[in-house]
């Protein structure tokens, strides 16, 4: 897989950067102060993991990686995009093209078959209905789900429909994979399946941010990103 | 490392997220096929005003067809000639010559002269007060008239050479039915000036003239003999050649009364029934009123509907955003499945306006018409009403933060 960050968008020991927040602060209507100062650099490839109880601002940091949310202030720069100077439609071409994202609650249409939902990954890409469905099928039979490609959601488990949801953020080759407690709502050997998968999608060269509050997941990570009440309290590789 | 030492450049070119139009249909369609019976329910709303127009334009459409088929089969090449009004505003009189000059002109198939007879009012009995005329009035008529103003005769027989010498009467369509009677037989009589006349016919209703409806018709050469008529028409019914009907028309006036032209009126009933026509299709504004408030209703309904599934849809308008949607790309799709829904109503108004139209056409059997351009019309009306009911769904729905919809 190629990435496409082509600018030299370096760090002083010469590796690219996917992600790079500094002092980003976070605040919500009503003064909920959800990130209170993040800055991380995250490089090209690497793969971390967020640690942290609810309410210490995991997801909110996760949104804000994803540029489905702006910061309240600090710099946030996204494969190589300055997401404070962006515009909303450059914020979603980035999202289209370059992020991938897996839930917790999968945010799969039960009315499409598993190829149909996976394609829609695709969709604001402008390519093809045959080749996104093309690129559905070669994204399921990577996760393991060849012989579903016509089955719906509520025809699936847990596992499987998860699967499904990474085969959507997959297709499209995205550069960063940004995942939400994807194992939430799963048993803990589907659990241990997706996260599996996930890292063996990611070597084929993506960054990959996973967020957990299960210590025996974040083990898998060879970084992991600590949080609390907003801000990161340790930053650990393995 | 927790900071970014340097922040990296903007990247210079980011791929832009893009939906083609036949994507942004199918996505459309998509979204109203996984709520059939709710997207069936709304498009009801704007079927039913659409159909309710369309209803109404069809059956006066019908009915008009039906009054237009009906002049142009008693045709189009009726003229009647009568004596107009001076500056002064008296009644100008033809001069007897009008009738044989007429009758000579090129291109004049057949003619007939009514001669009004004024001093006569026409009873059931002599014992009816003689001002209770019913607005029967009295006219001569040459033997032809019927062939001239297209009709025949409901019952009996018209004017004939007996008639010329006997005192025998034909009743117009309505004057037969205000002096109650129905059928010619036997020794039917009615009191006439002061004599009585023998009923021989009543006349089928004359639609080019329908003031002769109102009338009971004696022979000329009575009329003279008996009541004193001068042999001034009151009128001069005119059958000219179907192609040179306008030349005829504006030789008319001349030819009755050279030396008088300007005091004599030629007019041509069918062009005024066309237009009575097309003016009674003027009184079905009042019914398209009332299929707008329909509409109106039903577009209420679809935002309605809209407003709803927007806030029902928060997840996967929030997906959808985190796959790569901008604003416009939502904002859009409500807009096209909103304007979908009401063309699709649209659609179906047409069709329900249509067979709730031939069902009144053969119930009545006039032709089936539905104009040209309520086929078009009537989609492109539920395009345009759906587009604008879905503006402030559309934008809701676009406005949405994505994390809160992905977290609802």
């Amino acid at each position: 897989m190629s990435v496409s960050l082509n600018d030299p968008s370096a760090t002083a020991d010469g590796d690219r950067v996917a992600l790079a927040l500094h002092e980003v602060v976070k605040e919500y209507p009503g003064g909920v102060r959800a990130l209170a100062g993040v800055s991380v650099v995250i490089e090209d490839r690497d793969r971390v993991a967020v640690l942290g109880p609810s309410g210490s601002g995991k997801t909110t940091l996760l949104t804000i990686l994803g540029t489905l949310e702006r910061a309240t202030s600090g710099d946030v720069h996204v494969a190589g995009c300055d997401v404070g100077r962006s515009s909303d439609s450059e914020l979603a071409g980035l999202r289209a093209h370059d992020i991938g994202f897996v839930f917790q609650t999968f945010h799969l249409q039960d009315s499409m078959t598993a190829v149909d939902n996976v394609a829609t990954g695709m969709l604001y890409t402008g390519a093809s209905g045959r080749t996104r469905r093309a690129a559905a099928r070669a994204a399921l039979e990577r996760v393991g789900l060849g012989h579903r490609l016509d089955h719906r959601p509520p025809q699936l488990s847990g596992g499987e429909r998860q699967r499904v949801a990474i085969a959507r953020a997959l297709a499209k080759r995205p550069v960063i994979i940004l995942a939400d407690e994807p194992t939430g709502n799963l048993d803990s050997k589907s659990g241990a399946e997706v996260v599996s998968l996930l890292h063996e999608l990611a070597a084929d060269g993506a960054t990959l941010v996973l967020i957990t509050h299960d210590p025996t997941i974040a083990a898998t990570f060879e970084r992991r990103v600590q949080m609390r009440d907003g801000e990161i309290v340790a930053d650990e590789r393995a | 490392m927790s900071a970014a030492t340097g922040a990296p450049p903007r990247r210079p070119q980011i791929d832009a997220a893009r939906l083609p139009p036949r994507e942004l249909l199918a996505v459309s369609i998509q979204g109203l096929r996984t709520r059939r019976l709710r997207a069936a329910l709304s498009a009801l709303g704007i079927a039913i005003g659409i159909g309710a127009m369309v209803a109404v334009v069809g059956v006066s459409s019908s009915s008009q067809a039906k009054l237009l088929a009906t002049i142009d089969a008693l045709g189009t090449n009726l003229l009647t000639v009568s004596p107009g009004q001076s500056f002064l505003g008296n009644s100008e009189v033809l001069p007897a010559t009008s009738v044989p000059m007429i009758g000579h002109m090129a291109n004049v198939d057949s003619d007939v002269a009514v001669y009004g007879v004024s001093t006569a009012t026409v009873l059931r009995t002599p014992y009816v007060p003689s001002e209770q005329t019913g607005g029967i009035s009295v006219d001569a008529a040459g033997d032809n008239l019927p062939q001239v103003v297209g009709t025949t005769l409901a019952s009996g027989h018209f004017l004939d050479a007996v008639s010329a010498r006997y005192p025998e009467v034909v009743l117009g369509a309505q004057a037969a039915s205000i002096l109650q009677i129905t059928h010619v037989g036997g020794h039917l009589m009615v009191y006439l000036g002061d004599t009585w006349f023998s009923v021989i016919g009543i006349l089928k209703p004359v639609v080019l003239d329908s003031t002769l409806d109102s009338t009971v018709f004696i022979s000329q050469p009575v009329a003279q003999r008996m009541f004193g008529v001068q042999p001034n028409p009151t009128e001069i019914y005119v059958r000219a050649n179907q192609n040179r009907v306008i030349a005829v028309a504006n030789l008319l006036a001349a030819t009755a009364d050279p030396q008088n032209a300007s005091a004599v009126d030629v007019n041509r009933p069918s062009n005024v029934l066309k237009a009575r026509a097309a003016a009674k299709g003027q009184f079905t504004t009042l019914l398209l009123g009332l299929g707008a408030v329909a509409l109106l209703v039903g577009a209420i309904g679809i935002a309605n509907i809209m407003v709803i599934s927007v806030l029902e849809r928060r997840a996967e308008i929030g997906l959808r955003r985190a796959l790569g949607a901008t604003r416009r790309h939502i904002s859009s799709q409500f807009l096209t499945e909103s304007a979908l829904l009401a063309a699709i109503g649209g659609i179906t108004g047409l069709l329900f306006g249509a067979i709730a139209t031939l069902v009144y056409a053969f119930s009545k059997s006039q032709p089936f018409v539905v104009p040209t351009w309520a086929l078009i019309a009537a989609p492109v009306a539920g395009f345009v009403i759906g587009a604008v009911a879905g503006l402030y769904p559309a934008a809701k729905a676009a406005r949405l933060s994505p994390t809160e919809a992905l977290r609802s």
